[in-house]
């Protein structure tokens, strides 16, 4: 095992983040305070759909403490519209809508107030005349070409239409002896973090600066502004000492920054936005997919599967953003971890009058992973075929890899068979098979569920020229920053915002392994975006692999500054010296310690090697492992590493109540090389809660109004200490070939099989009844209804 | 406007308030304590839960000027402050050890229900302790290491000698 | 989510809560505020006068008669949870009280606070309507008492005086022999029940089974008692219980919403009665037993 080989990665260590958070101590962006800092409160549109005739907000002006009112209009002169992922010109988005609202909940226009409370007064006077527009709320109906288009300038709802072909797909089907259809619905839902999105902007005239901390996980957040704004992108300065208070994914809050920004800049002092949790939930544009997948398969009577049709159809809400892109991920693992010959894929999204997708933990991965491993249920079923069985008769082989995968990424490493055999053991399989028809006989509906998957980590954005051909980036690097000061002591810098990943720790830990010294000793800071290096936030996956890819190879740039110096001071070659715990020795005995080699390198120029620069500082700038090109021929490679897992869970429920208890659920996990176990079974076990409510609980639910009906924490359900069962998870690693440890990520492990698997176990819980449920979430209500529809 | 002076962590803090202004915006925007956050602000989330005589309630769902009198405890005063802070209590510093956390969003709320716990039962259960968090929702952990730092601080008071039962003496 | 403006008053005694309450139509009572803060914040309740009971002495305390258990309005749940009076003598609500929201929900909200907040999946209002508990207001210097089994008229709607204050609740005392039976089923354990039921059989040496309560509550638009006296003096068997829950259910009107169907809420509402019932019957015998 690998535990063996590190000092102190893998081992266990207490994450350093930890301390200021247990004692209330983390800096929120609801922590700070500016002087004459004002507030804001959006005004949401009551209807799903309208034509904005005017706004009177005169009387919420003449309020006392009130500042300014702004409209969209005055927005939309003023500031560019947001990014759009894809080449949909007309599908412009502003933080306010202008002339017409396209969801309910969408954000009219602003209140500026001197404390949010007065904000909130004001709204209540703001008279909007509006005329109701039809809207539509399905995606399938937002498809046909007699449905009215949310965005009249854009002509039609299709943001996204992409089919792609890989491999003999017609050949297999036609050699395949049976194949299947069905349909699957993955609902509306998303991370929903316990603190809501916030962004605080303050404007210096005499610095031409704009300043903003926000609880933000997102990409290029700092250019995006730059661009709405049209300011210099050296005139936008993002603090990253900010803690976010959970996001896996959704973080973004491009549209709240830059209205902030704008009346930031517009009034000349500090403005703060901290989004409400009714404001988060129906305009915080940030739900994640929803999603229907009709899928063929063909397959062979032995249980071989040949070849897969997938037709993704997305609802993307009323704007496109980057949501779109969440069907471009699951093209990196569109197989799942299965020998699967070919694919047909059909990509489809569509603007809707819900609110706006945002990223979700995955990127689009979870729901196409469940329904992978429903087809994978739907086949063995048809078979009349062990599950098991099959799927252990389709995954790839540990000698098949590198594995070529037909559209075309290569899966780096893994033995799928050797986790799953520990998870049967470790679970003791025969006996949950045993205890589960124990429930049966006792009158229980009672399920095992089953499900197998990857998670593409390592994050580069393939999918965007993927995607959108005119999208020509290639580049999705990670930077970190090393010093070592005057007295001997490191210190790192990162750039970015965490949210709960530990990147202190894992830089700290990498930073330690290299140099071999405690991690505790290193401090880690994050500097603002203007004293940082390029990079690209903790997304896809990819902190493991890109920060500490780059805090590794920043170590061993100083390393080998360090053995240069010490090569040259005791007069022998490098390779006849070894690094040790911070000390060079050399192959005689002699010793150059650490603490020589730091007056050296920064008070004795005159004994450094000839032409070396003094201090002792490095930096690396990392691109994505394998990630070196444009798409050819529709296919590419998308991530370097993929890691995998096993969920095995037993699941009961009373016929008439339906409310599924979980009896035991283990997870085997390999994700290579594991740099804190803490943090990675902590990231496991969250995914794996979040994958219960996403198949149990959680949905963005509308009403045939276009009202959203779960705006408030007492209708969207999240699991609870009660909802999420003891878990146990199973490791096994399997390093990566690409990256500097072997490691591989899991910031998005546990939720990418877990509303696969919590799915499974129901319908094979009432699987003798015929019944399939083929929609998430799967509500105790519909499960007790389904049941007295087959037994009555 | 009203003159509320509420006694918080063991001090009197005063203030001009209004009625509508909850305990949860007291707390933070008028005693200046950032720890107890906000998080769904309509009493489910559980990120607000402040001590009340040593038993976790909501301070979203309180009005500041109804906590006149009691005896409140936030997350600062938990664990050392002043020339002492960075010393941890002993349910602080076992979530350290099972990193019964992530993001941090939800730990203060999760830090006192897990006091007013063991406040009164030296030795739960393991449902004894979901039961005590299941009105504090986590979204980064699952629970798991949450339940194992609760039941592991409860163990090792258990091993104390002075029997003191929770370890906001600390402060 | 920040509230609407208003004034803020304690009153020292009920009939000076019951004269600012008087004094202003638009003031509203304020006890345990689990349920009414929320609604404030949210904008859903907008009083100009918020009238805190909490320190009103009389309204926190219990009282024993002879053949009573009288609880004070502001009784936290937690409070009455842990009461050997209400364990002793109200053993339906003791067993309900575990079911009530949460550990922090219950340590601030009130007995009377829910019941005159009147969820129609309410607990401790559920248990009130299937004792047929006495709610005691003040109105105008006067007690006014009324039945809890036709108390509650809709979702957060009854019929008490708008002027009025919940001073409070008065429940039988269970006979030395009875037995109780509470169930309810929601989404997630403190979520509000989708369907809920609660039962006491009452049982007299000699005379056998004296009475029989059961009420259903989550199901319409507010708690309702059902009639199934006719299993007094019968063995009751699973069969006649199972008969007698569905005849009762059949007028029972039932209420669809995101979470479940009408259909569901009935049918597990009728289960749960039944369970509750078989429940109380085996308390019984093993009561009998010992």
């Amino acid at each position: 095992m690998t535990e063996q080989k590190y000092k102190f990665l893998s081992t266990p260590r207490r994450p350093v983040e930890d301390r200021r958070f247990v004692a209330g101590r983390g800096k929120f962006i609801a922590d700070l305070d500016r002087p004459n800092m004002l507030h804001v409160a959006p005004l949401a549109s009551h209807h799903a759909a309208a034509v904005i005739n005017g706004i009177d907000a005169s009387a919420a002006l003449a309020m006392p403490g009130v500042v300014d009112v702004i409209t969209g209009a005055e927005l939309a002169a003023a500031v560019q519209p947001l990014m759009n992922g894809l080449n949909t010109p007309n599908v412009r988005r502003f933080p306010l809508a202008v002339d017409r609202v396209r969801y309910a909940g969408e954000w009219v226009c602003a209140v500026v107030a001197e404390s949010r409370a007065l904000a909130e007064d004001a709204l209540e006077k703001i008279i909007v005349d509006a005329t109701p527009q039809p809207f539509i709320l399905d995606a399938e109906a937002a498809l046909l070409e007699t449905s009215a288009p949310v965005h009249p300038e854009h002509g039609s709802n299709l943001l996204l239409d992409r089919k792609f072909v890989w491999g003999p797909v017609d050949d297999d089907f036609d050699a395949a002896a049976h194949s299947l259809s069905f349909s699957v619905t993955w609902g509306r839902n998303s991370t929903v973090p316990i603190e809501t999105f916030g962004v605080l902007a303050e404007w210096n005239g005499w610095d031409q600066m704009l300043d903003i901390w926000a609880s933000i996980q997102m990409p290029k957040y700092a250019d995006q502004i730059a661009r709405s704004l049209d300011l210099p992108g050296n005139a936008i300065r993002v603090h990253y000492d900010v803690d976010v208070g959970g996001s896996y994914g959704v973080k973004r809050g491009i549209k709240h920054s830059v209205l902030v920004g704008y009346i930031a800049r517009k009034l000349g002092c500090p403005v703060r936005l901290i989004e409400d949790r009714l404001e988060n939930m129906r305009a915080g544009d940030a739900h994640g997919p929803e999603r229907k997948f009709d899928i063929t398969i063909a397959f062979d009577q032995d249980g071989t599967v040949r070849s897969m049709k997938m037709r993704a159809l997305d609802n993307a809400g009323a704007y496109a953003g980057r949501a779109p892109f969440q069907l471009g991920k699951p093209i990196s693992a569109i197989v799942g971890p299965y020998q699967i010959n070919s694919v047909a894929y059909h990509a489809l999204s569509v603007t809707t009058n819900k609110t706006v997708q945002e990223a979700v933990r995955g990127f689009g991965q979870a729901p196409t992973n469940y329904a992978i491993e429903t087809a994978m249920d739907r086949v063995a079923e048809y078979l009349g075929m062990d599950r098991l069985a099959l799927r252990q008769k389709n995954l790839i082989r540990k000698d098949q890899f590198p594995y070529l995968i037909p559209s075309g990424s290569y899966y780096d490493s893994g033995d799928y068979h050797a986790v799953i055999d520990k998870v049967l053991a470790a679970a003791d399989y025969p006996a949950m098979l045993a205890e589960r028809d124990r429930l049966r006989d006792a009158g229980m509906m009672a399920g095992i569920g089953i499900a197998a998957c990857l998670e593409p980590s390592g994050g580069n954005s393939s999918f965007e020229p993927l995607l959108n051909q005119s999208n020509q980036t290639s580049t999705w690097m990670e930077s970190c920053q090393v010093n070592i000061d005057a007295l001997g002591k490191l210190t790192a810098r990162i750039h970015t915002t965490s949210s709960g990943q530990g990147h202190e720790t894992l830089v700290s830990t990498v930073l330690g392994e290299v140099m071999q010294i405690d991690p505790e000793l290193i401090r880690i800071t994050r500097p603002n975006s203007l004293e940082s290096l390029p990079g690209n936030s903790p997304v896809g996956s990819r902190m493991a692999i890109m920060l500490g890819g780059a805090a590794a190879r920043a170590g061993e740039k100083l390393k080998a500054k360090i053995m240069a110096i010490a090569a040259h001071r005791l007069g022998v070659a490098i390779d006849q010296l070894r690094y040790e715990g911070g000390d060079v020795l050399a192959h005689d005995g002699r010793r150059f310690t650490w603490d020589e080699m730091v007056e050296l390198a920064h008070r004795q120029y005159h004994n450094l090697p000839d032409g070396m620069d003094p201090g002792l500082a490095s930096f690396d700038i990392m691109q994505v492992p394998t990630g070196d090109a444009l798409p050819v021929d529709d296919k590419v490679q998308m991530y370097p590493c993929y890691s995998f897992e096993f969920h095995l869970l037993l699941v009961s429920f009373d016929p008439i109540i339906g409310r599924p208890d979980i009896h035991s659920y283990v997870i085997g996990h390999d994700c290579g090389t594991v740099i804190n176990p803490a943090i990675v079974s902590g990231m496991t076990y969250g995914g794996i809660a979040h994958g219960i409510g996403a198949a149990l609980f959680e949905e963005f639910a509308y009403d045939t109004n276009g009202q959203l009906l779960t705006q408030s924490f007492l209708d969207y359900l999240m699991p609870s200490s009660h909802e999420v069962p003891a878990i146990q998870i199973v490791k096994h690693c399997t390093p990566s070939p690409h990256t500097v440890f072997g490691q591989k990520g899991s910031g998005e492990s546990g939720y990418l099989g877990a509303p696969a698997a919590v799915s499974a176990a129901i319908n094979d819980a009432v699987s003798s009844l015929g019944i399939h449920f083929e929609k998430l979430p799967i509500r105790m209500s519909a499960i007790s209804d389904a049941i007295a529809a087959k037994t009555s | 406007m009203n003159d509320v002076t509420l006694t918080i962590n063991g001090k009197p803090v005063s203030g001009v308030t209004e009625p509508r202004v909850t305990l949860l915006d007291f707390l933070r925007d008028v005693a200046g304590l950032k720890g107890t956050h906000a998080g769904c602000e309509h009493g489910v989330c559980g990120a607000c839960t402040v001590l009340i005589d040593g038993t976790a309630v909501r301070s979203c769902l309180m009005l500041a000027v109804q906590a006149e009198g009691e005896d409140i405890t936030t997350i600062e005063g938990i664990g050392g402050s002043g020339a002492r802070a960075g010393e941890l209590g002993v349910i602080q510093d076992a979530f350290c050890e099972t990193h019964g956390l992530q993001c941090g969003y939800c730990t203060p709320g999760m830090i006192l229900a897990a006091e007013a716990l063991l406040s009164v039962n030296t030795d739960p259960t393991e449902h004894e302790v979901r039961e005590a968090i299941s009105g504090n929702i986590c979204r980064c952990t699952g629970y798991v290491q949450i339940v194992d730092a609760i039941l592991l601080a409860a163990k090792r008071l258990g091993q104390r000698n002075d029997a003191v039962p929770s370890d906001a003496t600390l402060a | 989510m920040k509230p609407v403006r208003f004034d803020y008053k304690r009153p020292a005694t009920i009939d000076e809560a019951c004269g600012l309450l008087a004094g202003d139509d638009n003031a509203r009572i304020l006890a345990g505020g689990q349920s009414l803060i929320p609604m404030l914040s949210m904008r859903l309740s907008r009083p100009s006068l918020l009238i805190d009971i909490a320190h009103i002495p009389e309204l926190t305390t219990f009282v024993e008669t002879e053949t009573h258990i009288e609880i004070g309005a502001m009784v936290r749940q937690a409070v009455a949870q842990k009461s050997e009076l209400v364990k002793t003598h109200i053993p339906l609500l003791a067993k309900a009280l575990g079911h009530v929201g949460h550990p922090p929900t219950r340590a601030r909200g009130t007995v009377g606070g829910s019941v005159a907040h009147a969820d129609p999946s309410a607990e401790i209002a559920l248990v009130a309507a299937t004792l047929g508990a006495e709610i005691t207001y003040r109105v105008d210097g006067t007690d006014e008492i009324f039945d809890a089994s036709d108390f509650f008229i809709g979702p957060m709607l009854t019929i008490a005086p708008p002027t009025g204050c919940l001073t409070r609740l008065s429940f039988a005392k269970a006979p030395a022999v009875c037995g109780t039976g509470f169930h309810e089923v929601a989404p997630r354990k403190s979520d509000y029940a989708l369907a809920s039921a609660a039962a006491q059989i009452n049982f007299a040496a000699g005379s056998g089974v004296t009475s029989i309560h059961l009420g259903i509550g989550s199901v319409g638009d507010f708690p309702e008692r059902l009639d199934v006296n006719q299993l007094c003096g019968t063995p009751l068997d699973d069969a006649a219980i199972a008969d007698a829950v569905h005849a009762a259910m059949q007028m029972v009107e039932t209420v669809e919403d995101l979470h479940a169907t009408a259909a569901y809420r009935k049918r597990v509402a009728t289960e749960l009665a039944i369970r509750a019932l078989r429940d109380a019957r085996d308390e019984i015998s093993k009561d009998l037993n010992q």
